[in-house]
């Protein structure tokens, strides 16, 4: 019975990023067979089209963001459903830093002289710049937001945030120089570093790549990379105290953890994720527009961590993937014969695949909750489980 | 003279807020959760008043009552299929889970608009009255007298019907108005069916210039929510002083800020609720008039 799941003999293992050998091994399979599909290799018939491969970059950056999301609220259980605000200023900061400056010719109303005016500010820096900084001024915010946090418990806090939520977008449509303005947008940062280009086809060390592929790999490698630091987070004693004040906030202050400094953080570095995740999904996107960053951005997030697994690294990342390929699914749905006039993709229909999912989404929220509140993850484990004990399972 | 204007609408459309808080505050106070899903009740409701008035072609007083029937009957569907399941379960995922129904509810009664907006076939219209140099709309009076008319039965309801009382007992202790013989599940129903009244009550009154009704005046009374944070969730008195507040400070926002602070854009007076609720919450963590949680270990 060694290699029962839950079963940890030692402290070492119970503290590591891997529980067992058996799930390094499947860890080193999964990555190994994602390289392998992502350069264009097939597995039997399992082979990845361009246009899954580029669903597959968004699900990993939406990932990055789901972590975010589930430090403060799965971890630290401080419900946040401001998370589209700081998406939303991770991607403005990219595209502002990333983006190119678009001027008119204009006459100066006193001078009577042509003038260039900026319409749209954009430094067109490159990506090593803009991907950090776009993190760095999102958690910025969230470094100011922490300290209303820190007063407020359970459904006030989550209301505060929502406040934020309808203030971002306020920003977002009214700062015309930054942001383009409410309805037009504005095209986003340049997928550039160091001149190597991740949004034209070309070759890599030899190997000739499309566009798609270089995505699904850089988001492969932020996602490993910023998974493997959630998941150390979780198990250092910031996370261990996080956990306590989820558990119990007064007790966790009894036992001599200072709650102000702890959620402090905890807003910090979830805000830090979700401007990295924002900067990096809507430069993929190509064009941002303040009425993206709403309410139902934030619940889509909330039902990612809900759907996947709350305060788990895997359960964020099964989260945003499953969140991410629903409407693919819907999609498909839609052109069954039985449901094809229930569900049309003409946006006149009765019930178009957008609303369809949205409701899907409302459904899968509440199902989750009744039915399995540790969500994917619990699925997994269960699973995982019966096989493990089979054929006396019970 | 522009100052008394913005009062008058600031107050109309505080009669509009407390409709909706109202509702909050009640589902709040008998079941300890905070349901997202009153401004998806609102645009449901609204939605029937449309139909029986502009479609049907009833009359308009009748047609209110033929959709706050409807309202009555939706909101104990509701309650019973998808709040009862979750007695006991943390407040925390009973609140998402109106969010879920709130979406649900949304794009249901969203598909039965236009694109354009509705106009629920109100005998007020466009008519306004002056008064010296004011111009007061008809919809801006009725939405002050309902609204005062249907508070007050509902005070008078809490205060001296029998059912009222029970309501009263299950706010204050759950468990001991069960063991005095309160049917808690009767108190849960009847106040989703008042939420979803009061909600299809304010649809008539949420855009009170136009009076019309579509997919977008979700946001509109989405504003309740500040107000009744504020206020202190579970304060009836607090909702109604903080919908006078915010009322208020929307309207003079709204007269004032594009001369006095233009570079902070249109619409300003749209977030001011939001605003309003950060510095409140940030003085008094518990809302204006909320009870302070008491903590135990």
């Amino acid at each position: 019975m060694r290699l029962r799941p839950g079963l940890v003999t030692d402290y070492r293992a119970d503290a590591g990023i891997f529980k067992s050998v058996t799930q390094r091994i499947w860890f080193g399979l999964l990555l190994a067979a994602a390289v392998f599909l992502g350069a264009g290799g097939a597995i039997g018939p399992i082979r990845i089209s361009s246009d899954i491969m580029v669903l597959l970059a968004y699900a990993m950056f939406a990932s990055i963001g789901a972590l975010g999301l589930n430090i403060v609220t799965g971890m630290a259980g401080q419900v946040s459903l401001g998370h589209a605000f700081f998406l939303g200023l991770g991607a403005y900061t990219a595209a502002i830093l990333g983006g190119v400056e678009q001027t008119r010719q204009a006459m100066d109303p006193v001078t009577g002289q042509q003038v260039t005016e900026v319409v749209l500010r954009g430094y067109g820096l490159d990506m090593i710049i803009w991907l950090p900084l776009a993190g760095i001024i999102a958690a910025l915010a969230g470094l100011i937001v922490a300290p209303v946090a820190t007063r407020l418990r359970g459904l006030y806090l989550a209301f505060v945030t929502l406040g934020l939520v309808f203030l971002g977008e306020h920003i977002f449509r009214e700062a015309r120089t930054l942001t383009g303005g409410a309805g037009n947008g504005r095209p986003t940062a340049e997928y550039r570093l160091f001149g190597f280009r991740f949004d034209q086809d070309g070759e890599v060390f030899g190997i000739w790549m499309s566009k798609q592929q270089k995505l699904f790999f850089l988001g492969l490698i932020l996602l490993l990379v910023m998974g493997l630091a959630a998941k150390n987070l979780f198990r250092s004693r910031v996370g261990r105290a996080l956990a306590a004040i989820r558990d119990r906030d007064i007790a966790a202050e009894m036992m001599g953890i200072p709650l102000g400094r702890y959620k402090l953080i905890a807003f910090t570095i979830s805000s830090f994720y979700a401007g990295i995740a924002g900067a990096l999904f809507w430069a993929v996107v190509g064009r941002l527009t303040a009425e993206g960053f709403n309410f139902l951005l934030s619940i889509k997030y909330i039902a990612m961590i809900l759907i996947g697994g709350v305060a788990t690294v895997s359960g964020s990342i099964m989260g945003a993937f499953f969140i991410t390929f629903l409407p693919k699914v819907v999609e498909g749905l839609a052109g069954l014969p039985g449901l094809s006039h229930i569900i049309s993709k003409d946006p006149a229909g009765m019930i178009n695949t957008f609303q369809f999912e949205q409701i899907l989404f409302g459904l899968f929220i509440v199902g989750f909750l009744i039915l399995e509140p540790m969500g994917l993850y619990g699925i997994w484990i269960r699973v995982r489980n019966y096989w493990k004990g089979w054929p006396f399972s019970y | 003279m522009s100052f008394l204007q913005a009062l008058i609408n600031g107050i109309a459309l505080a009669a509009v807020y407390s409709l909706l808080g109202m509702g909050f505050v009640i589902i709040y106070k008998s079941m300890q959760v905070l349901s997202f899903a009153q401004p998806a009740l609102m645009l449901f409701g609204g939605w029937w008043v449309v139909y029986f008035a502009t479609l049907v072609h009833l009359n308009f007083y009748v047609a209110v009552l033929i959709a706050i029937a409807i309202a009555v009957i939706s909101g104990l569907f509701i309650e019973r299929v998808f709040l009862r399941p979750m007695v006991g379960k943390p407040v925390f995922a009973v609140a998402i889970m109106t969010i879920g129904l709130d979406l649900a509810i949304r794009i249901i009664a969203g598909n039965f608009y236009d694109v354009s907006p509705r106009s629920t076939g109100d005998p007020w219209g466009l008519s306004t009255f002056n008064v010296g140099r004011l111009i007061i709309g008809h919809r801006r009076v009725a939405a002050i007298v309902v609204s005062v008319v249907v508070l007050l039965a509902l005070l008078a309801f809490f205060r001296f019907s029998r059912m009222g009382l029970a309501m009263r007992a299950a706010a204050f202790d759950q468990e001991v108005a069960l063991i005095q013989g309160v049917s808690v599940a009767a108190v849960f129903a009847i106040s989703w069916a008042l939420a979803s009244v009061l909600a299809t009550l304010a649809s008539l009154f949420i855009n009170p210039d136009l009076g019309s009704l579509g997919p977008a005046s979700y946001t509109l009374a989405l504003k309740a929510l500040p107000v009744v944070v504020i206020g202190g969730l579970d304060s009836i008195g607090g909702t109604l002083v903080a919908a006078l507040m915010v009322g208020i400070a929307e309207a003079l926002t709204g007269t004032y800020q594009m001369h006095l602070t233009p570079y902070i854009g249109q619409n300003f007076s749209q977030v001011v609720p939001y605003l309003v609720m950060f510095v409140v919450l940030l003085v008094r963590p518990y809302g204006l008039f909320g009870t302070r949680e008491v903590e135990r270990v």
